[in-house]
This record gives C-alpha cells, sequence and structure tokens, in this order.
C-alpha cells in the first residue's frame, strides 16, 4: 500500500505528467480512430471505460492516497445510477435535475455511512463498507415501484436543458471525457493542495497527524464524501449510457471490480486507476470472447497479478524504464 | 396461532444462526490467528454442497456422502492454501481481498463448468425426513431439528476444544499475540495450517447440512460468506464466543425481521406503505445492527484480548 509515496523523486514526476496527458490525448483522438472501425462499438465500448474509470479514479483518491480500503464503492454508484431511473420514471429527465440530485445522493450517503465506517479501521473498514453497499443494494432490490430485482429502464437518455444532446453517440463519448478529465483533474488539485496533504499524513501516521491539530476525521470524511459523490457521477453517467438501472450496479462482485480496477493499474497514482479501468474492462471483453467460462482464466491472473506485479501497470512502466536507464 | 408461527421462525432463525456460526468460527479463526482475510471461505461452504451431491449421486448413502465430501473439502482448503494463500499472510489487506477474490471467480466459474448453471438437490435421508410435532399444531421439519442440533453439538466441541487443550491454547494465544507465540517457538504456520484445515471443514460441513433444504447452485456461498462477516465483525474478530453469539443473534434477527417486518410496520404505517417499506427494512436489518454495533463498539462485541 505504500509502494508509491516517493512522488517527490525525479524519475517519476516526468511519468506523473506525461502518462495522463499520453492518456487523455488518446482518449480524445480515439473517436477519429475509430471511424475506421466499427464505430459504434468501439466508442460504447470506451465510454463504459471511462464511466468506470471515473468511479475507479475516486476509489484510489480513498485507497491509495487514505490507505481507506473501501469495498463499498459501487453503492455510490448505484445510487447516481437510481437517481437518474427514478427522476425519470416521474418524467424530470433532465441533466440539470438528475445530475444535482445523483451528486447530492450520493454525496449525502457518503456523509452518513461515511460517519460510521471511518470510525472504525483496517479489516472493520473493509468490511463495514461492504455492509453498508449491500444495505443499499438490498433496498434497490426491494424498489417494487421502480422495477426491484429486475431493475430498470429508462425512457431515454437525460436531456441537457431540453436539449436531447446526449443521444448522438459521439457527443455522449464527449461528455464522458470532459466528466472524467474533471474528476482527474479535480482529484489531482485536491491531493496537492494543504487538503491533500493532510489527507496523506493520515495514512502515513494518524497519531501523528492528530498530535499536529488536525482533526484527521474530518479531513478523511470530507474525502470520503468527494469520492462518493463522483461515484454518484459515474453512476449518472452509467446510467444514460445503458439506459437501463438495476441493483446489480451496487453488488459487492461491482465494488470488488473497482478494487481490482485500482490495483491492477497502480495504486495512489489517480492516472493508473484510469488504465485500470481500461485493462479490467478490455480483459472481460477480450477473455469473454474467447470463452463462457473466462472468470475460470481472469480468476487465476487476478491471483498472479497481485503475487507478482506489485504496483501494477503504473509499477511495471516504471519498472521498464528502470531497466532501460 | 402466533405463537406457533414465533415458534417456527425463532427455530428458523436458529438454524440460520447455526449454519452462520459454522462458517464464521473457521472464518474469525484464520483471521484471528493470521490477519488473514479470506473471502473464499465461502467457497469452501460451496464446494461442500456440490461434493455432497456428487457423491450422494455414487454411493446414494447420505453418511457416506458426507464423510467422502468432507474429506475432499478438506483436501481442496488445504490444496488452495499451499498454492495461493500461504504466500499471502505477510501481503496487506487489500492483496489478500483481490487474490481470494479471484479465488472466488475461479471456482464458482469451475463449479459451472463441472456441474452446470442449473441447481441441484439433495434428498433428505430417509430416517430423519418428514416432521415431528413440538406443540399441538406445530410441525416442524426434523432435518432441520438435525442442523440446529449438529450445529450446537459443534459450537460445544469447539468451545472444549478451544478452552481446554493445548491446540486451543495456542490458537487464542495466537488470536491475541500470534509474533509473541511464535518467539516463544511454536511453529506459527503449522498451528496455521491446522486452524484454516479445521475451519475448512466446518464451512463444507455446513455446506452438506444445508445441501438438502436449500438449492445447490454457484456462488451460493458468496451471498452467505458475507453475511459471516457481519457475523465476526459484531462478534469481535478472532473470538469463537463472538462468532457463536454474533452468528445467533444475525440468524435470528434476519429471520424474524423478514417474517414479521410487515405486520410491525402496519402499526404505525398503512398497508400498502408497510408491504413497500416492510421487505427492504428487512433486508437492511442486520447491516444497520452492524453499524450500530459498531458505532458504540468498533471492534465488535466481544474482540479477543489483546487486539
Amino acid at each position: 500500500m505504500v509502494a508509491l509515496q516517493a512522488h517527490a523523486a525525479s524519475p517519476r514526476w516526468s511519468a506523473d505528467i506525461l502518462a495522463p496527458v499520453l492518456i487523455f490525448v488518446a482518449l480524445a483522438a480515439l473517436p477519429f480512430a475509430a471511424v475506421y472501425g466499427t464505430e459504434t462499438y468501439v466508442l460504447a465500448l470506451f465510454i463504459r471505460i471511462m464511466i468506470f474509470a471515473i468511479a475507479a479514479v475516486a476509489l484510489d483518491l480513498l485507497i491509495g492516497y487514505g490507505a481507506l480500503i473501501s469495498f463499498g464503492h459501487a453503492a455510490f454508484v448505484g445510487l447516481g445510477a437510481y437517481a437518474v431511473g427514478i427522476l425519470g420514471a416521474h418524467g424530470m429527465a433532465d441533466t440539470l435535475i438528475a445530475l444535482p440530485v445523483a451528486l447530492v445522493a450520493s454525496g449525502l450517503f457518503a456523509l452518513a455511512t461515511g460517519a460510521v465506517c471511518l470510525r472504525t479501521r483496517g479489516v472493520y473498514f473493509i468490511m463495514i463498507t461492504l455492509a453498508f453497499s449491500q444495505m443499499a443494494f438490498f433496498t434497490a432490490s426491494s424498489l417494487a415501484p421502480y422495477g426491484g430485482d429486475d431493475g430498470l429502464t429508462l425512457r431515454a437518455r437525460d436531456t441537457i436543458a431540453g436539449y436531447a444532446i446526449m443521444n448522438g453517440e459521439r457527443a455522449f463519448y464527449y461528455i464522458v471525457f470532459a466528466c472524467l478529465l474533471a474528476t482527474y483533474l479535480l482529484c489531482r488539485a485536491l491531493i496537492a493542495s494543504r487538503f491533500g496533504r493532510v489527507f496523506r499524513g493520515a495514512r502515513e501516521n494518524e497519531t501523528r497527524m492528530a498530535s499536529m491539530g488536525y482533526e484527521v476525521f474530518r479531513y478523511q470524511l470530507a474525502a470520503y464524501v468527494i469520492a462518493g459523490a463522483i461515484g454518484g457521477l459515474s453512476g449518472f453517467l452509467l446510467a444514460n449510457s445503458t439506459e437501463f438501472v438495476s441493483p446489480a450496479y451496487m453488488s459487492w462482485q461491482r465494488s470488488g471490480e473497482l478494487v481490482i480496477m485500482v490495483l491492477m493499474g497502480g495504486m495512489g497514482t489517480l492516472y493508473g486507476a484510469i488504465m485500470g479501468a481500461a485493462a479490467f474492462l478490455l480483459a472481460e471483453e477480450w477473455l469473454s470472447g474467447l470463452t463462457e467460462h473466462w472468470k475460470m482464466i481472469f480468476g487465476p491472473l487476478l491471483i498472479l497479478i497481485v503475487l507478482f506485479a506489485r504496483g501494477g501497470l503504473v509499477g511495471a512502466m516504471d519498472r521498464l524504464r528502470g531497466m532501460r536507464s | 396461532m402466533p405463537t406457533t408461527l414465533l415458534v417456527v421462525q425463532i427455530l428458523n432463525g436458529l438454524q440460520l444462526g447455526v449454519i452462520l456460526f459454522l462458517i464464521a468460527a473457521g472464518l474469525t479463526l484464520v483471521f484471528g490467528v493470521m490477519d488473514f482475510v479470506n473471502l473464499a471461505h465461502g467457497v469452501q461452504y460451496m464446494l461442500g454442497a456440490y461434493l455432497a451431491v456428487m457423491f450422494y449421486g455414487l454411493t446414494q448413502n447420505f453418511a457416506a456422502a458426507l464423510v467422502l465430501a468432507l474429506a475432499t473439502a478438506l483436501v481442496l482448503g488445504l490444496l488452495l492454501e499451499f498454492t495461493v494463500f500461504r504466500h499471502l499472510y505477510d501481503r496487506d489487506h487489500l492483496d489478500q481481498v483481490i487474490a481470494t477474490l479471484g479465488v472466488i471467480l475461479f471456482v464458482n466459474q469451475g463449479v459451472k463448468f463441472l456441474w452446470g448453471a442449473a441447481p441441484l438437490s439433495l434428498p433428505i435421508p430417509e430416517l430423519l425426513s418428514g416432521s415431528v410435532v413440538l406443540m399441538p399444531g406445530l410441525l416442524y421439519p426434523v432435518w432441520r431439528l438435525v442442523i440446529i442440533l449438529s450445529g450446537l453439538l459443534v459450537a460445544v466441541l469447539l468451545f472444549v476444544l478451544v478452552t481446554y487443550t493445548r491446540v486451543g491454547m495456542l490458537v487464542r494465544a495466537g488470536a491475541s499475540n500470534a509474533p509473541m507465540v511464535s518467539a516463544l517457538g511454536v511453529n506459527i504456520r503449522r498451528l496455521f495450517m491446522v486452524v484454516f484445515g479445521f475451519g475448512t471443514m466446518l464451512a463444507g460441513f455446513a455446506g452438506v447440512m444445508v445441501a438438502p433444504i436449500l438449492s445447490v447452485e454457484p456462488g451460493m456461498g458468496d451471498s452467505i460468506l458475507i453475511l459471516a462477516f457481519v457475523v465476526i465483525v459484531i462478534g469481535g474478530i478472532g473470538s469463537i464466543r463472538g462468532a457463536f453469539l454474533g452468528a445467533l443473534l444475525i440468524g435470528l434477527v434476519d429471520t424474524l425481521g423478514r417474517s414479521f417486518s410487515v405486520d410491525l410496520l402496519r402499526l404505525f404505517l398503512d398497508p400498502s406503505a408497510a408491504r413497500t417499506v416492510g421487505p427492504a427494512l428487512a433486508s437492511m436489518l442486520i447491516y444497520l445492527l452492524m453499524a450500530l454495533v459498531l458505532f458504540i463498539r468498533p471492534t465488535g462485541l466481544f474482540p479477543a484480548k489483546g487486539r
């Protein structure tokens, strides 16, 4: 967990600028390249990747910088999605209403549950975040007026101030892209700020931060709420992209997948989470095309990654660079 | 009439409670002694059930199927320990969670691959099928009573083992302070193998016992595993007593909540609102209970001493 602290060391900082720039340039250029392939398929796949990347970046904020291993992050995604679904069912299908509601609902849920979760540490924290997401999952499953277990289908994507902008696949791609970019920049600014230094300090030595006069709990709760609200943003986009909302969005497997994305990409880098989301979803897409039993390949692969590839993709890149110089 | 319903639901709650205890006991000891988060513990429960179905198909004898299933579950559990888990003890919790998640993915899919995705079932042994009259007007299936009794028996056995034997003493010491036990010359890895193997058997046993009353299907271990985690977090990690009381508490609260929430809510709400809110509230109840317990006591009700 403390693998990637040496941010100030010189070989890393160039990568910290270069790698995210390359990632975002590639994502921005993708729709132009996609014209030469099966455009709708490629766009849909990368929209999905970017939506999960948004949630994974927020989760990396907690795991990578705060050592807060939340195993219930999918709950926030699900809440954001349900905000869209429920408002849509009542005829309020506009982003200007749905997006603030999604952000506030997931943020408030994070505030209420975070206040309890953050009193605990270690394994207890993992378990209680898991428990709260299960609570959200079962609540969604029993929402009979909104589809219950089966979920609910949206009539259409949300409009933006009355205009059906998100219906164009390419326009929607760039909206999601902008959200991911904004999320990344926000989290990065947060980490670099005074707030971020206290938050990171609490990961290294909580007692020391406390004795320096910082109320660690407040900082962690604020980060938890921010990460939760970003999860809600991801859910808002997810509901609009699939035009479908289901309790499965909040399942604990989904939370696990988000943690896997963060771990695969490399914790504590933020852009690693984007790479992790891409790696996970592309691997899923590729392996599930090979065989129906792709999880029998993916499971052992995951174990091997944990055992042998510390630092994820970012760590592997670092090692490559280290070998060259 | 309401009394008989209440008694039936209490017995059902106890039955869920002892099953949870069988799973939580192994989990809490592995957790307590080695500080190892094993999400794949539920897999052993599922394997127990599947193996029982398979061996019953081969032998047509429940007792033989039980013994063979337990032995095979033990072998498979130790194989997993040897190939994967052993390399994770020194890692942080995040690595453990992800790697054991990988094990879950593999085994769940492997079970689907071998036995298909359709639920299987196991017949109740002839001798123990049918129902008995517990009270006038109250029929209760014998097999469910057998589950409750065998679970309680295992609990007593575990209590004696942990409290009065040398291995039990080492296990308790390990849960309090593993490095110290190791420094005193005890082979903590071997101790852990014993604990792990035992936990595996208990989870497998739980799987065999519920196979006749639940459908045996891929992923059946996942949901019960989360309940077992709730149990040990409420009970306090590393504590057998905590696991036992926590399991019974969760079993009863969950079962009674599900059967009476709508009726109770009708006292305050109109019937249609109660029908909507009731089931949601019932499935949230144990998580609310857990949040409440952790809010008041962040390390559970009966934490192992020294933690």
